[in-house]
């Protein structure tokens, strides 16, 4: 039982309808809960008040517009090497929830950012790294839309995904030299871990995995509808011939 | 390919549209900015480095779509993909042609347009080499936008929204030579970093964009 | 029920609201798409049985 099976349109049809309920069920359990659990029943931080409650959604949004991205280069190179439809339709329905977490992540970021840095927008590399990865994500769905035949838009987006990403990490490091940045504050830092103590970690991971299984219900739903659309233009295309 | 670096360098000059667009396009910015920002010399040299690199940028950008789209409209990129050539040769001779005719014209002429933006003195010398530096990667960069969107009717925008991102690194570094230049600073580090971005993209991308051209010519 | 949020109020629940609108307007953009999809393919599934 290799994972190639789930390369077959059918299978996978199959495999996400019976996975989708508990995928989504355990999305809104552990997001839910880690969310009513970090913002009811943490304390507040002696420096940044209150506000040290958007963690919950800013880090978990922020590392899935990351993972997304990454998820994308993985069905890009899967498509390119083995040709398998069903990498190339994930990769182009995990764009727009990954842009929406961009999103959410520069929206969070600026909002926190205010009271604590006195502006609503400050480029500082963080931020500014998200704002360019906004940028790639739209670039890479607005070729998706440009392009009419599907293969040669899967083989054009997969190639733009693969050297999009060594730019985007890239720019990651040229954007840490050219700001050494305000974002020093290491709580918003997940890698420097060890600077949020664990009353705020635990509810925290408890976000991040309802994050990521938001991402895989989100991007599994947006896959079945690409599958669908791709065999409702081939019936059409076929109607056509007839 | 020196026959075809040739034709395309001919046909840039020629038809008028590379050659004087992006010079002019950069001549217009240098007189935009001064008279959008406000003549305070303190305030212009200080962003100088920045306004000059951003001008050649967007000036590059202009003329970006040139590069394949006449070729593929008339049916030559498919001869071209059936000559002895490799394809990732002709891409390379391709940004390579519109470097000499956007890029390396523009490196030529910044220092004039420095006096306009009151660039320090030490800067002139870094001007220069971190746009010669600099340029070509964006050209080659700007080559594999193109190649994505070659068959596109209007790709003009969408050309530019995947090839800005992939500006920014050679942006920021090509900045901070020119700023540390003017400053009397040392360079090593960003002109390093960005000659690094324009070998390793000149090695590398003539691939992606030779396979983006196939995708599109199938 | 709801804790003191202090002087950050407005800044934490316009963070909270943005975020969940945000992603109530993804999934709900995501099960529409999804919805309208099924039924342009069933509706094209029916027709070429018919036909064909």
């Amino acid at each position: 039982m290799s994972i190639w099976e789930y390369a077959n349109p059918k299978k996978f049809m199959q495999t996400s309808a019976w996975a989708l309920p508990w995928v989504s069920g355990l999305a809104l359990l552990l997001l839910g809960g880690g969310l009513i659990w970090g913002f009811f029943l943490t304390p507040d931080d002696y420096k940044q008040g209150s506000t040290v409650k958007i963690i919950y959604l800013h880090v978990p949004s922020a590392m899935m517009a990351i993972s997304a991205w990454f998820m994308m280069l993985a069905g890009s190179l899967i498509w390119l090497i083995r040709r398998h439809h069903v990498s190339a339709l994930a990769a182009k329905a995990a764009a727009p929830v990954g842009l929406t977490f961009t999103v959410i992540g520069l929206v969070t970021g600026a909002i926190w950012g205010q009271p604590m840095w006195g502006t609503w927008w400050a480029w500082d590399p963080r931020l500014t790294s998200f704002l360019i990865l906004g940028l790639f994500y739209l670039g890479y769905i607005a070729l998706w839309e440009a392009i009419e035949d599907p293969d040669t838009a899967a083989d054009l987006t997969s190639v733009l995904c693969i050297v999009g990403s060594v730019f985007a990490f890239l720019s990651r490091y040229a954007v840490m030299f050219w700001n050494q940045g305000l974002h020093q504050g290491a709580s918003l830092s997940v890698d420097a871990k060890e600077h949020v103590s664990d009353v705020y970690a635990f509810p925290l991971w408890t976000c991040i995995a309802g994050f990521v299984l938001l991402f895989v219900m989100l991007v599994l739903l947006r896959t079945r509808t690409e599958i669908r659309g791709r065999r409702m233009k081939a019936l059409l295309a076929r109607e056509r011939v007839a | 390919m020196i026959a075809l670096l040739v034709r395309d360098i001919r046909l840039a000059i020629r038809a008028g549209g590379g050659f004087g667009l992006g010079l002019t396009f950069f001549l217009m910015v240098t007189v935009l900015v001064p008279l959008g920002v406000g003549p305070d010399v303190q305030v212009l040299q200080r962003i100088a480095p920045g306004i000059l690199w951003v001008g050649a940028l967007l000036a590059c950008l202009l003329t970006l779509d040139r590069m394949f789209a006449l070729d593929y409209e008339d049916g030559s990129l498919e001869l071209l993909a059936t000559a002895p050539i490799p394809m990732e040769g002709v891409v390379a001779v391709k940004a390579l042609a519109h470097w000499l005719v956007t890029g390396l014209p523009l490196t030529l002429v910044a220092p004039v347009l420095g006096v306009l933006m009151n660039l320090g003195s030490g800067g002139y010398l870094w001007l220069v080499v971190a746009l010669a530096v600099g340029t070509p990667a964006l050209s080659v960069i700007g080559g594999f936008g193109a190649a994505l969107t070659v068959g596109l009717k209007r790709g003009g925008l969408l050309l530019s929204l995947l090839v800005v991102p992939m500006y920014t690194p050679s942006l920021i570094f090509g900045v901070e030579v020119v700023k540390r230049g003017a400053m009397g600073d040392p360079v090593a580090t960003p002109l390093m970093l960005l000659a690094g971005i324009t070998l390793g993209a000149a090695a590398l991308l003539p691939f992606a964009s030779a396979a983006a051209i196939r995708a599109n010519l199938r | 029920m709801m804790p003191d949020l202090g002087k950050y109020g407005a800044t934490v629940l316009g963070a909270y609201g943005a975020a969940l609108a945000l992603l109530v307007l993804l999934v709900l953009v995501t099960l529409w798409q999804g919805r309208r999809m099924k039924r342009a393919l069933e509706a094209v599934e029916a027709r070429v049985k018919i036909d064909g």
